[in-house]
């Protein structure tokens, strides 16, 4: 009996002691970055896109808008993509080809970002650089290498969310008459709807988060986008890219813009489970 | 149910048994003698001679291997090698806060008092990509071209396309070279300008893009991509030992007065050939003649 107890309680502390370095991070972060926030202003820091913090300008717009778009990018290639390919595999494909390529799949989350990010620098940004023109390092090219990155993600928690549907909705659905692709359409993919968001979300979180690969083929330009062809630098790539050399106001300047993506993951975190709560 | 779960929490720091409260009591000396391990700073080991050098990030790296090597000849000597930058690492030299400052920049008025010593030249490249027919600019186009005021190959006679500038990031110290000597005072390099983080990756991009324009340290120049001639010289090390290449800086060493010691010891072997020629091998040009 004391024994249990015993273990109980180093579990316990096991447990506290990551939500502690969850909340040391966060204080970290918070209190690195904030003094940089209060010498500028809010205003200045969130809606100047004027950024040469060596010589004291700390805008961030440019970042934000880059950061917003390039994951709105990837998830316009990346969610249909994944979600068809989900559907095949969960609601259409025979058990045998299931069971071969859902492994395959989610091997595709173990490549390491740099190698996507290689891939897309010796491959899709010359494709781009000739046929479309521009420098091919841009937002197109980051689009489509995080498209392709949050494909496990979003692809294997939406299989979970369809197969979590009881056979019962669809047996209902076919006794009734309804063809295959009207159950999958009509009562399965509404069924398994909360799944898939949160599957779109946290590809969002993988796309809006990722560096390594958005560093190499992104191009980093400090300028707002006007075109899916110009280069673009998004907050994580800004952090990554400094973080070496800087020191004093502009080391919190970083921090400060780890502040921005802390808080817009935050906001990305609660939409979703705000919306998985009302469905 | 809550009240059930902070008593329990409260039981937490009460070890059930003996031997609980002896693992307590490991865990903490373990915890303490690992502060005392990396406590431990500059001044801890006495039998060994220590040499500080602090100052420019463009330095420290170059520093670092010759600490490296100079310390694998003379086990009981350590030199420490830290940044923080040129102004720091001159101001830490003139406090006596380190034996020796390292600064990438030229001392400026009562820093002049101070002993130099130049270890080194930098040269810093303007490179196109190889199919560029350019060869020359003058200062003024490459300052004009990173300003943003000149966008089209067409305004340098070439086929028109938009120049592909890439620069590097804010902070890096061949960006503060290139800003001091190109841009100067008042310019800014575009933000248009693509960014990358070290010397290697944006020759690689420019090695790759026909209409692209950059600058890398000269040492890291190969024959995958093109270095200009800025008004008219070329980035050679006869150029830059000579200073007719304007876009050179000189890596120093500044000291309040090298005494006789284990600092002056590492100073000569900065200067003498097998230093020099392990500066050159990391793409320096090197002080000798």
């Amino acid at each position: 009996m004391k024994k249990e107890l015993y273990i109980e309680r180093v579990l316990l502390f096991l447990a506290l002691s990551s939500i502690g370095s969850l909340v040391t991070i966060t204080v970290f972060i918070f209190w690195e970055g904030i003094p940089l926030i209060a010498y500028t202003g809010l205003k200045n820091f969130l809606l100047s896109s004027h950024w040469a913090p060596t010589r004291g300008h700390f805008g961030i717009l440019a970042m934000i808008i880059s950061s917003v778009l390039v994951t709105i990018g990837a998830l316009v290639l990346g969610v249909p993509l994944g979600l068809a390919c989900a559907i095949t595999l969960a609601e259409f494909a025979p058990e045998r080809v299931k069971t071969l390529l859902k492994p395959t799949l989610e091997l595709l989350a173990g490549i390491p970002s740099v190698v996507y990010g290689f891939l897309g620098v010796i491959w899709l940004v010359p494709l781009i650089r000739d046929y479309l023109g521009g420098p091919g390092l841009s937002l197109l090219a980051g689009s489509v290498i995080l498209g392709i990155m949050i494909l496990p993600t979003v692809i294997s928690i939406s299989i979970d969310a369809l197969s979590a549907v009881p056979d019962l909705y669809r047996d209902g659905s076919i006794a009734l008459g309804a063809t295959n692709w009207q159950t999958v359409h009509r009562v399965v993919l509404p069924a398994a709807g909360s799944g898939i968001v949160t599957a779109i979300i946290l590809g969002m979180g993988r796309a809006i988060g990722e560096t390594m690969a958005i560093i190499m083929v992104a191009g980093n330009a400090l300028k707002i986008p006007t075109s899916i062809l110009d280069p673009v630098r998004t907050l994580t790539a800004n952090i990554a890219l400094e973080l070496g050399y800087a020191s004093g106001r502009h080391r919190e300047a970083l921090f400060a813009t780890g502040i921005v993506l802390f808080i817009i993951i935050m906001i990305l975190n609660l939409a979703a489970s705000a919306i998985t709560r009302r469905r | 149910m809550s009240r059930n779960y902070l008593h329990r929490i409260k039981g937490l720091f009460e070890f059930p048994s003996p031997s609980g409260r002896l693992i307590l009591a490991l865990l903490t000396a373990v915890l303490l003698l690992f502060a005392g391990l990396t406590g431990g700073g500059c001044g801890r080991q006495q039998t060994q001679k220590a040499v500080c050098i602090a100052g420019s990030t463009s330095v420290e790296p170059f520093a670092e291997k010759l600490a490296e090597v100079y310390m694998h000849r003379h086990p009981h000597i350590r030199i420490d090698v830290q940044g923080g930058g040129s102004s720091a690492g001159i101001f830490a030299a003139e406090q006596g806060a380190a034996d020796l400052g390292a600064s990438s920049r030229e001392l400026i008025g009562k820093e002049k008092k101070l002993q130099e010593i130049p270890i080194a030249y930098d040269g810093i490249a303007i490179i196109v990509n190889k199919q560029n027919p350019l060869t020359n600019l003058s200062l003024n186009q490459v300052r004009q071209i990173f300003q943003g005021e000149i966008t089209e190959w067409s305004q340098l006679k070439l086929p028109p396309h938009p120049i592909d500038i890439i620069t590097r990031e804010e902070g890096s110290g061949t960006r503060n070279a290139f800003e001091e000597m190109v841009m100067g005072e008042q310019a800014e390099i575009t933000p248009m300008a693509l960014v990358q983080d070290s010397n290697g990756s944006v020759r690689e991009i420019v090695a790759d893009d026909p209409y692209s324009i950059g600058y890398i340290s000269m040492g890291l120049v190969d024959n995958r991509v093109k270095a200009l001639s800025v008004d008219g010289i070329a980035p050679t090390r006869e150029n830059v030992k000579n200073r007719s290449y304007k876009l050179v800086r000189r890596f120093l060493l500044v000291s309040r007065g090298l005494q006789p010691g284990s600092c002056q010891d590492f100073v000569n072997f900065i200067l003498s050939a097998q230093g020099q020629s392990l500066l050159e091998s990391e793409g320096l040009v090197g002080v000798g003649d």
